[in-house]
């Protein structure tokens, strides 16, 4: 059962990621070339030598964009299998295509959106280089905080059901989730090394580009992976028949 | 639920995969999957297993629309 989740899994995130390498290829590339551009303006005026191309630009754009999609769908296609899996029948008592629906949703908000709000993609040239260690420890500090805070927030939700109802207890639990994040975003160091000069439309598109194959990625991993489970679903409840218990 | 005692459909009974047949799954490959995430949005970057840096190059794109930390 597992190895039909997670295989089923790892396809589906085959497939989101293709999409999300149309996207940010169709939306995203436009505003990494003119951060380029910017980059090598402002390196021209410092009177900096231009250093060799390890790769070339044509080929970041496009194979080197799309493994790194694709790979990136893969992985997360996989988790998303899995996390489905640990789910599935124990929070909330829904068939696989709701499940999978509300698992991308949550995925969304709490491993793309909220780390988002606090450190946002930046194009190429928004950041001095030298602090590449110090921002993805804060990156991944601020994915894993809020994955935990993510699961403390459904926790609290299902403990508060009984008294509440499920309406009452999902706000409940969504205004303690928002609480406890904004005040860690508040806590946690600010990084603004932008340059002043930095064109403002550019990592305006860039972002809502980074924003959007995030969508791209969760919507498709919730819609095809519930659809596709949902489908055959009766044949692997009746594999499963007899190791699995019933919804209470 | 006590509708769904009342008709338990097969769609209406949640998929439920017991624990121990989710956990070495759930460890080995969860374990693969993110080491995956690893390559894709920081080797060669904050953390380097391999020395050069060809895939941070090669990735680089990526790297940052998929909101990686890059320079
Ligand atoms: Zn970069």
């Amino acid at each position: 059962m597992v190895r039909t989740l997670l295989v089923r899994g790892l396809w589906v995130g085959l497939i989101a990621g293709l999409l999300v390498l149309g996207f940010a290829y169709l939306f995203g590339e436009a505003s990494i070339d003119r951060a380029i551009d910017f980059e090598e303006h402002a390196a021209r005026a410092a009177g900096e030598p231009h250093g060799a191309e390890l790769v070339s630009r044509s080929v970041q754009s496009t194979i080197g964009l799309a493994v790194a999609t694709v790979v990136y769908g893969v992985a997360f296609g996989g988790i998303f299998a899995l996390v489905f899996a640990a789910v599935s029948g124990r929070v909330g008592h829904h068939g696989p295509r709701v499940t999978a629906a509300l698992l991308a949703l949550v995925g969304f908000v709490s491993v793309s959106l909220v780390p988002f709000l606090k450190y946002p993609a930046n194009p190429p040239a928004a950041n001095n280089a030298t602090s590449i260690q110090e921002r993805t420890g804060l990156y991944v500090a601020m994915v894993l905080i809020s994955v935990a805070i993510t699961i403390a927030a459904i926790a609290l939700g299902r403990r508060l059901i009984p008294r509440f109802g499920v309406w009452n207890a999902t706000l409940l639990s969504i205004a303690a989730f928002v609480l406890v994040i904004a005040g860690v975003q508040l806590a946690l160091p600010t990084v603004n090394e932008t340059p002043a000069d930095f064109p403002a439309t550019v990592l305006y598109q860039f972002r809502v580009a980074s924003l959007g194959s995030q969508a791209v990625l969760w919507a498709t991993l919730g819609l095809l992976f519930g659809w596709v489970t949902e489908r055959n679903l009766p044949r692997a409840w009746s594999a499963h028949a007899h190791t699995a218990t019933p919804a209470r | 639920m006590s509708q769904a005692i009342a008709s338990p459909t097969l769609a209406a009974i949640p998929l439920r995969v017991p624990v121990r047949e989710l956990l070495p799954w759930a460890i080995f490959s969860g374990m693969l999957l993110l080491m995956l995430l690893y390559f894709v949005g920081a080797e060669q970057g904050a953390t380097a297993m391999f020395s050069g840096s060809y895939l941070h190059e090669f990735l680089h794109d990526g790297r940052h629309l998929l909101g990686f930390p890059c320079h």
